[in-house]
């Protein structure tokens, strides 16, 4: 019963000599049974002892980090071992440092050689579009001047113009001597507004040719692609210039040199061309050389990061540590499991012995007040279960654990929604396909929804077995019934035809003719009876109400194991009792008349029992007796229950109210006589203890207590009744989808509308039954367990056990990329 | 909005107003702070903020830090965080976020007029720039020699256009005229604000409103303490002041006419508003008044998020953010040139 309660734990504590701390602190985080308490919760991170290794280790994992992205950008890599293996922590400091400056060192290098690469490649694009930009702009210079162009109607905005008039007739003289350009590339997006104060800066006097061009360009400046454009822009005059210039800076246009003669401009084509492949050439060699030390680094890269993991969360735990004043050893306070003290001590050797510590760690168990976590070993299978148990609230420290018995009742009430033993297989192989891939998706990252299927795939494993036993019960597959288990109890009234083509079944009905019923489950001939919903109903109905006063009585039955557990009488007597006593009076009276009229076969009205034993007890029960004696027996169990209400309400706060006056009283004496020792710790436990009691609020706490127990008697009573309420919808949404859809395309002869018909079912099948189906039969049946079962007793305000480990590191790490 | 912000203010600044609040929990504490002033190198400031909502700014930062780059970092921050908040905004809170820069934007202005006026190189300039108040073709202000041309080149595209009405002459720029010219731009977007808060009517107008009059009585008060003994004649400096809060008009008159720190004394120990802040200081003290000032601001800026259902919180927020940064830069200089006894002498703390 390891599942049952949780683990015993201590505090222990450790004191531990400097030297050997940090290689105790890693055997213990390999052996995982440790949770250190943080001894210096006031201290600022970095007031603490080993702040300095937290922050080089921080900056190590940053180079890791910058070496990370580095090998991520370069891509996929081929990689190779290299010869030195580092496992010195010092060693491999230097060579993190060594890595990212030379790595540095190489990206600077190629950063320059890209943008004055990229710098060409721009004067290139330049001065290709430049000719054809020129061309036609000489074209029209040819037939009329220049300053007509300025006019040209595609420039004709009507701002600009007399402004251009006027300058033009200040520099008309000169203009054609000195009309200048500049050319140069400036990305897409600032060209309209580069255009637009171009226009404004100069009165409009100036004209812009662009062209596109149409691949995308590494920017010099910031290497990063962007689509450009190529202009050339003539102005005329010095001060035009000097505000070009400074505009194009402003707007990032890297301006290029353009010969205006032909020859000249095919020269410094080739010129260019050729210093590209210079560069080009260059460039390569410096890839190559930061791919082989990508490479080298990327080989290692993962172990390295785990180790520096490893080391920073050592640091992170040994900082956690109180220092001695001595600051010789240090003093650490840890959580861990009663039955791993063997483990621990011989982890605690061991790392004395290997760092050649003269002093063995000190290991003695602390006696605390507070309330140890809690922790269950699980395994695979029941660690899913645990999880939703968990979900709810972690358990107190040592309470009874629901998650034991839900490890049955909770896919038993799922499939008792969904039985269907069709349905069941098809989850069973979902099932099955998962465990068997288990490794296989284990090591992978999952999508989120694949992920929790893969989590609870145990959970959907005894479901789907549990809804296969179910839906034999039921009798159903795919709402078809099957005589698998022997022959029917009836038979049609016309002896000679058989059920399939009696006439009068669904009119007059069939006749029973065996004396012994059906072998397993429903008859299968109830299905599409006249009768069918009636049969049907009662019998789920009835079933669910047994099935839920029976695991309320477990659940008030483990509160029972709980008080016993604690030593708490009182939760015994004044607890327990009372309501075991309530539930049945009432309920468990009403699944025993259950069971009895199922076993006479007789035909009184239960709601009429039930509410008449309220109303009027004492009259005549009549044809509504179901056993000699009845009467005096509803008698005795209303009493029964009404005196429960009471007892259950006023004992316990009053015997606590009496208990604590006693225990102030005998603290009184306590101090004046007893001997030292045993005194002051006594006195102390009252001090922690005997302050806070207020009688007025355990008298309220235990009125809403008993309120809700009684009124929940009912309710929780008619919850379960949403068992009945599923399965019906299950198997009437399933019939559904056979008779309407499967069924009426098997009328027609046409294939294809079968094929469609087919289809159309499965979808239905898959998508409506099994997926939504089985999502909401399974929240019905995890509230059935969160509400109605644990609130008998589950407190769950514990919390969770969390050694110190390494394995959450290295999970982490595979989270991080 | 007028009165219904409890019915309808969800509906589009419900998840804002989360976010924001959201912000403003992950805003440095007094004990952050006492922890911070306690640290003996930059890098344990790193470390410290590592533990904020800083930590993913900071982490890749190598070693050697400098002060730059922490407040560089952290401003990024703020930057990201109202980037975020606009790009979710819808109207009229969006148009609301945005007057929030016009500050900063009149600041680059003017700081990229004053270094071009000193020859100086526009990309350095540039990098000084506060972040927020970037426009695109704000590199080209070098270009301007005078405010009409500075107004046609550049500032006609941007928000700050209607604010360029009063202050367009042919004079050429120079360091008093840009004082002016801040000081007037200063006006009429305090002025525009005010008014668009007004609008906005509910919460939203009623604390903004206090927060905006409060804003213009301190500019009104620097302003006259900046120009005494300056050329600035009374008329021009009264044309400074913007027309509202609490000393419009007649504490505008009285701020006027003073002729030294003292004189302003007289002058606000009338406001009961202001009483305090003066009184904090002993006579002839001016250079308290700005820690004083900023204060009493963070104090009213903390006010506004006791209310809900208003846009006040996000102007708060960023103010707060800027007086954050501002104290990480004091702290990390006083850290970096060993000055730690002069640390409380900077910081405002926020709560």
């Amino acid at each position: 019963m390891d599942l049952f309660r949780s683990e015993e734990m201590v505090l222990v504590q450790l004191i531990m000599p400097a030297e050997s701390a940090h290689d105790t602190i890693t055997y213990l985080a390999e052996l995982s049974l440790l949770q250190f308490r943080d001894l210096n919760p006031g201290k600022s991170p970095f007031q603490r002892t080993y702040a300095n290794q937290v922050k080089r280790y921080a900056e190590m994992s940053r180079k890791l980090r910058f070496f990370h992205d580095q090998v991520a950008k370069a891509g996929k890599l081929a990689y190779r071992p290299i010869m030195e293996n580092v496992t010195n922590l010092d060693e491999l400091d230097h060579k993190l440092g060594d890595l990212e400056s030379e790595l540095l060192e190489i990206n600077a290098n190629n950063d320059k050689l890209q943008s004055s690469q990229s710098e060409l490649m721009e004067l290139k694009l330049v001065l290709q579009n430049g000719a054809t930009l020129f061309h036609s702009t000489r074209h029209l210079e040819n037939g009329q001047q220049l300053q007509s162009v300025l006019d040209d109607p595609s420039l004709e905005e009507s701002v600009s113009r007399p402004l251009l008039l006027e300058q033009e007739m200040q520099t008309e003289p000169t203009k054609h001597g000195r009309l200048g350009f500049i050319t140069g590339v400036v990305p897409k997006v600032k060209a309209l507004s580069f255009e637009r104060i171009l226009f404004r800066a100069t009165r409009g006097n100036m004209y812009l040719k662009q062209a596109p061009i149409d691949e995308l360009v590494i920017d010099p400046a910031t290497g990063e692609k962007v689509e450009k454009i190529v202009f050339v822009v003539f102005f005329s005059g010095s001060r035009a210039r000097t505000k070009i210039t400074k505009i194009c800076e402003a707007f990032g246009a890297n301006r290029y040199p353009f010969p205006e003669e032909p020859n000249r401009l095919w020269q410094m084509k080739s010129e260019v061309d050729e210093r590209l492949s210079e560069l080009q050439s260059t460039l390569d060699a410096g890839i190559y050389h930061r791919n082989n030390v990508l490479n080298n680094i990327g080989y290692s890269l993962e172990k390295w990061t785990l180790m520096v993991k490893k080391e920073k969360a050592v640091y992170h735990t040994l900082n956690m540590l109180s220092v001695d004043v001595t600051r010789k050893c240090l003093v650490a306070e840890a959580w861990c499991p009663v039955s791993a003290k063997p483990k621990i001590q011989d982890a605690l050797q061991r790392a004395a012995y290997d760092s050649n510590s003269q002093v063995n760690t000190i290991f003695q168990i602390l006696y605390t007040k507070e309330s140890p976590p809690t922790f269950f070993e699980t395994n695979k299978f029941t660690s899913a279960f645990q999880e939703i148990v968990d979900a709810y609230g972690v358990g107190r420290y040592q309470e009874a654990n629901p998650g034991c018995f839900t490890i049955i009742t909770f896919p038993f009430l799922f499939a008792v929604m969904f039985g269907d033993w069709g349905h069941g297989i098809a989850l069973l192989l979902a099932a099955l396909y998962l465990i068997i891939n288990e490794k296989k998706f284990g090591s992978k990252q999952l999508g989120d929804i694949m992920n929790m299927a893969y989590g609870g795939r145990y959970v959907i494993l005894l479901m789907a077995i549990f809804s296969i036993y179910t839906g034999f019960i039921y009798n159903e597959f795919f709402s078809v019934p099957f005589e698998i288990f022997g022959k029917s109890a009836y038979r049609c009234r016309d002896p000679s035809s058989s059920i399939a083509s009696c006439m009068d079944a669904s009119t007059a009905g069939l006749i029973k003719y065996s004396s012994t019923p059906y072998p397993f489950g429903v008859d299968p001939v109830w299905h599409g009876s006249r009768s069918e919903l009636p049969f049907l109903n009662s019998m789920k109905m009835k079933m669910s109400i047994l099935l839920g006063i029976a695991q309320m009585n477990l659940g008030i039955v483990l509160s029972y194991f709980n008080a016993k557990f604690f030593h708490s009488a009182i939760d015994i007597w004044y607890q327990f009792i009372p309501q075991l006593l309530f539930l049945n009076a009432l309920f468990g009276y009403l699944s025993f008349l259950i069971i009895l009229k199922w076993c006479q076969g007789s035909k009184p009205d239960l709601y009429h029992v039930m509410i008449y034993m309220f109303l009027s007890p004492i009259d005549d029960l009549g044809e509504n007796q179901l056993f000699w004696g009845q009467r005096p027996v509803q008698i005795v169990l209303v009493l029964l229950a009404l005196v429960a209400v009471p007892w259950m309400l006023l004992p316990k706060p009053l015997t606590l109210r009496k208990q604590h006056l006693q225990k102030a009283r005998g603290q009184a004496y306590g101090v004046l006589d007893g001997s030292d020792t045993e005194d002051l710790d006594k006195g102390k436990e009252y001090e922690v203890e005997g302050e806070e009691f207020e009688f007025s609020e355990v008298l309220v706490h235990q009125m809403i207590h008993t309120i809700e127990f009684v009124l929940g008697a009912v309710s929780n009573t008619a919850s379960y009744l949403r068992l009945w309420a599923l399965s019906l919808a299950h198997a009437q949404l399933s019939a559904v989808f056979y008779d309407r859809v499967l069924l009426f395309a098997w009328e027609y002869s046409n294939p294809v509308i079968k094929l469609v018909g087919l289809f159309v079912f499965a979808a239905c099948t898959v998508g409506v039954l099994l997926i939504m189906e089985t999502l909401s039969a399974f929240l019905h049946a995890l509230r059935l367990h969160w509400v109605e079962f644990q609130n008998k007793f589950y407190l769950g305000d514990g919390y969770k056990f969390h050694p110190f480990s390494f394995n959450t590191l290295s999970q982490d790490y595979e989270d991080d990329t | 909005m007028y009165g219904f912000e409890a019915l309808n203010f969800n509906v589009d600044g419900g998840y804002l107003e989360a976010i924001v609040r959201g912000y403003k929990a992950g805003l440095l504490t007094t004990a952050d702070y006492n922890n911070l002033c306690q640290c003996e190198h930059l890098d344990d400031i790193k470390m410290h903020l590592g533990a904020s909502d800083y930590a993913p700014y900071l982490a890749n930062e190598p070693s050697p830090l400098h002060t730059s780059a922490i407040v560089e970092k952290c401003t990024q921050k703020l930057v990201d965080d109202y980037n975020h908040m606009l790009s979710q905004a819808t109207e009229p809170l969006s148009t609301f976020l945005e007057y929030i820069t016009y500050g900063h934007m009149i600041d680059n202005v003017v700081l990229i007029v004053t270094g071009s006026l000193h020859e100086r190189d526009v990309h350095e300039l540039l990098e000084k720039c506060h972040p927020l108040g970037m426009f695109d073709s704000i590199a080209t202000l070098a270009v301007a020699q005078n405010m009409r041309e500075l107004y046609r080149l550049v500032l006609v595209d941007t928000p700050l256009a209607p604010y360029f009405s009063e202050c367009i002459t042919s004079e050429d720029l120079d360091e008093m005229n840009i004082e002016v010219m801040r000081n007037t731009l200063y006006k009429a977007y305090l002025e525009d604000f005010y008014r668009f808060c007004k609008k906005l009517g509910g919460a939203t107008s009623t604390i903004m409103c206090d927060l905006l009059a409060f804003e213009a009585d301190r500019r009104a008060i620097n302003i006259t303490i900046n120009s005494i003994g300056t050329e600035l004649t009374r008329d021009d400096r009264k044309k400074l002041y913007s027309n509202f809060g609490i000393l419009y008009p007649y504490g505008h008159d009285e701020l006027s006419v003073c002729e030294d720190f003292d004189q302003v004394r007289g002058a606000m120990e009338k406001y009961p508003a202001y009483q305090g802040i003066f009184a904090k200081l002993s006579f002839g003290e001016s250079q308290m008044l700005d820690k004083a000032f900023y204060e009493e601001e963070v104090k009213r800026l903390t006010l506004t998020f006791e209310q809900q259902f208003h846009y006040a919180v996000f102007f708060a927020y960023m103010r707060l953010g800027e007086q954050e940064v501002r104290n990480l830069m004091w702290i990390s200089e006083c850290v970096a040139q060993q000055q730690k006894s002069r640390i409380h002498d900077g910081v405002v703390m926020i709560f």
